[in-house]
């Protein structure tokens, strides 16, 4: 048994940490979130250029074929970057949703493309996985889709959108198709602008290969790297408070020699690594242990959304006054882990999933 | 990552489940602070043979003589756990005194303790707590003062968990009074037997006397039953400790304890209704479920760590705080699901396990105090693990 990262990972995951410390510090950040360009080209760039969007696209088409388990690295640096790109709906749930379900003239039209960077992906899913809400859903009738998808994933740049319907069917559609009106919903993280998508007779080609157990395979793949975005961004915050509080002088001592603050810290470090393990577990069976995925990735992101949490709230604390404040810019970082948390499911709507997942009518062993 | 066994750890296991099958009837669990009976004694000793106890120790000093090896102890105490086989004793003397003299001991020492010690015969108790000296253990006051070939030892322990059965001591004593604070210490080594030492129970909180006070008064002890040499006994005694906060937080357990808690939600009703199927209830328990899972993965990563001599540092050092207040919860989510019946104690109509929740809701406290406090724990992830400045000393 190895639980561990191997080589190639460690290699995988420094490199994008090094990408994104030169191509991503916190001024482009906040000149993004100044923006209504909600992406910045530049950083993409970067990301495109060691392979980012390739990570799940077979080597077929282009890609790098590697595993969520890697996938689940990047995010976990882009959440401790806040790197305001494409990631999750582009480079992860659209690759995936086109390997799992599409046509082969599907993949060799879309899979290349996406590897390289030169189209974005927006996923529309979140009736289907989070609930719907005020009302939204797609109807899917003879290649047309009816009705509408909010807090739509990357859509603001989207080419084209993978949308699940209401019945649990999933499309293609290009994003001049006619009939399809594209809005912006402002959300408290800038640094991954969601969308909403109204649909009139939109044409559209459905993916042939879709299962009942698509939509579960990709709602597992996101609950997974938005743990670990949360995983990132929470250390990102553990690790600013601490130097700050290494800093920072009061009452003639820096503020991190009292155990007041000090413990903070400790409970904050305490409660978010073993979460670290969890993910990696999550990401790891979707590809090796299909079977757990589901409930693994359910548990890692209500989990680290708790976890995640705290340490916003806290990391925030430890800073004092001026946690608040823009100037400091640490609520890129709080905002990001508030997003992650609500998106795609908040923690007692997946805990509610993962007890219905074990079935506990039946008395069995559930861990 | 690579959840699967390579062949050579898939043999042990069979191996292990083939001994279990074998002797798994005679397998006798020893009760917690009191002097092992003889059916686990036996089972002890056929553990020795067959490498389940001792398994590290040198072949010389009663032990099995195998390479330590983390994956195999974890596969001992993983299919161990999943058999319901009682484990191997792990009492104080085990658990802390034979690594330390494995380190520190000299040779007689070894050859006169550990084996019978390995073997449940002899039993030791741990003399480090003082009244005046809990967190602050370096400040303790109980001295031993030289007379003639032997030290004289006066003074007062506390917490000492196993005292009114114990056969030994291993203790703690200031035997260089004009020494600094933490050179000032000794290791001794004595009989429970020898004449001046008065033991007081200690009830807790649980009604049962988990520890005790012991009182020395002009015990006579010879001075070479020191272990590491005068003055050293702080270093010997962070060696123990080292070994006592290893064997706290085992994921092994909780996982267990998790198990019998969705066990008692599925079988306990309220208004007819199964407590798991309570919205609110099943909501703490998945979020249980979900620390369970992650303390469990953390758990096999740092196995994976310790087998490569990796040492993972911070990831390391919360297991004992995160461990213990988990089960401490889990208890917790026990009682509160029980309602009433979780105020129930031995002897009630109605009675639920044997009170066994109500015990643990109290005992697990008492494991988040006891070896290094939560707030201590705390001191040492933000001062190891996250490199943060020391509270400054008061000017003495």
């Amino acid at each position: 048994m190895e639980f561990a990262l191997s080589p190639d990972q460690r290699a995988l995951q420094d490199s994008v940490r090094r990408s994104l410390e030169r191509a991503c510090p916190l001024d482009r950040v906040r000149a993004v979130a100044a923006t209504e360009e909600p992406l910045d080209r530049a950083v993409w760039q970067t990301l495109c250029e060691i392979g980012v969007p390739a990570l799940l696209v077979p080597e077929a088409h282009g890609g790098l074929g590697l595993s969520l388990l890697d996938a689940a690295l990047v995010a976990e640096e882009l959440g401790r970057h806040v790197a305001p790109v494409p990631f999750l709906g582009s480079a992860v749930l659209a690759p995936l949703a086109l390997r799992e379900a599409g046509s082969a003239s599907q993949q060799a039209e879309w899979l290349p493309r996406l590897a390289r960077g030169d189209c974005i992906a927006g996923v529309a899913m979140a009736e289907r996985v989070a609930g719907a809400r005020d009302g939204a859903g797609v109807q899917a009738d003879a290649g047309r889709l009816n009705g509408s998808a909010l807090f739509v994933l990357d859509a603001a740049q989207a080419d084209v959108f993978i949308v699940a319907d209401r019945d649990g069917g999933l499309h293609l559609v290009a994003a001049d198709a006619p009939g399809l009106q594209r809005t912006a919903l402002r959300s408290i993280d800038a640094t991954r602008p969601l969308g909403a998508l109204v649909f009139e007779n939109v044409p559209a080609q459905a993916l042939p290969g879709v299962t009942p157990a698509t939509l579960a395979r990709l709602r597992s793949a996101a609950w997974a790297l938005l743990a670990a975005d949360t995983l990132g961004a929470g250390w990102a915050m553990i690790d600013q408070a601490v130097a700050y509080a290494k800093e920072r002088r009061q009452f003639g001592r820096v503020i991190g020699s009292f155990q007041a603050v000090k413990h903070l810290c400790a409970e904050m470090a305490a409660g978010l690594e073993p979460g670290r393990a969890l993910v990696w577990y999550a990401a790891h069976a979707f590809d090796a242990l299909p079977g757990e995925a589901e409930l693994l990735s359910a548990h890692a992101k209500a989990h680290l959304s708790e976890t995640g949490t705290f340490v916003a709230r806290t990391a925030t604390e430890v800073h004092g006054g001026m946690g608040i404040t823009d100037l400091l810019g640490l609520h890129f970082w709080f905002k990001r882990i508030g997003f992650n948390r609500q998106v795609l499911g908040g923690p007692e709507r997946l805990r509610q999933h993962a007890a219905q997942l074990q079935d506990f009518e039946a008395r069995k062993e559930t861990t | 990552m690579n959840l699967s066994s390579t062949p050579r750890y898939e043999a042990f296991r069979q191996e292990i489940r083939a001994f279990l099958r074998t002797h798994g009837h005679r397998s006798a669990t020893a009760p917690t602070a009191q002097r092992p009976p003889a059916g686990a004694l036996a089972w002890q000793r056929l553990l020795l043979e067959h490498g389940y106890a001792g398994r590290t120790v040198p072949r010389e000093y009663g032990g099995y003589g195998a390479a330590p090896d983390v994956m195999e102890a974890y596969l001992i105490t993983e299919e161990f756990t999943r058999a319901g086989a009682a484990p191997p004793l792990g009492n104080q003397g085990i658990s802390m005194l034979v690594p330390t003299l494995l380190e520190l001991g000299t040779e007689a020492q070894r050859r006169e303790w550990i084996a019978p010690t390995l073997r449940g015969e002899v039993l030791w108790c741990q003399g480090y707590s003082e009244p005046g000296a809990g967190s602050d253990l370096a400040a303790l006051q109980t001295r031993a003062t030289e007379d003639g070939e032997d030290f004289l030892v006066n003074g007062q322990k506390i917490w000492t968990s196993t005292a009114h059965v114990a056969d030994m001591i291993f203790c703690l004593v200031r035997t260089e009074p004009g020494a600094a604070k933490h050179a000032g210490i000794s290791y001794l080594l004595f009989s429970m037997q020898t004449p001046g030492i008065a033991v007081r129970p200690l009830q807790t909180m649980t009604g049962h006397a988990e520890f005790n006070e012991v009182f020395f008064t002009d015990v006579r002890v010879p001075q070479q039953q020191i272990v590491g040499g005068r003055g050293e006994g702080w270093k010997v005694a962070n060696a123990t400790l080292k070994h006592e906060r290893g064997s706290l937080g085992n994921a092994a357990v909780t996982t267990q304890r998790y198990q019998e808690l969705v066990e008692l939600m599925q079988a306990e009703t309220v208004d007819g209704t199964r407590l798991i199927d309570l919205p609110v209830l099943r909501d703490r328990l998945m979020r249980l479920q979900g620390q369970v899972l992650a303390q469990k993965c953390h758990g096999l990563r740092l196995l994976t760590a310790a087998a490569a001599g990796e040492d993972l540092g911070l990831a390391a050092l919360v297991v004992k705080l995160q461990g213990c207040e988990l089960r401490h919860q889990l208890a917790g989510l026990a009682i509160d699901a029980l309602g009433e019946l979780g105020l129930l104690m031995h002897g009630s109509p109605h009675l639920r396990a044997q009170a066994i929740w109500q015990e643990r809701y109290m005992f697990d406290l008492g494991l988040i105090i006891g070896g290094g406090t939560a707030q201590i724990q705390k001191n040492i992830i933000a001062e190891r693990g996250l490199d943060m400045p020391r509270e400054p000393r008061l000017a003495a």
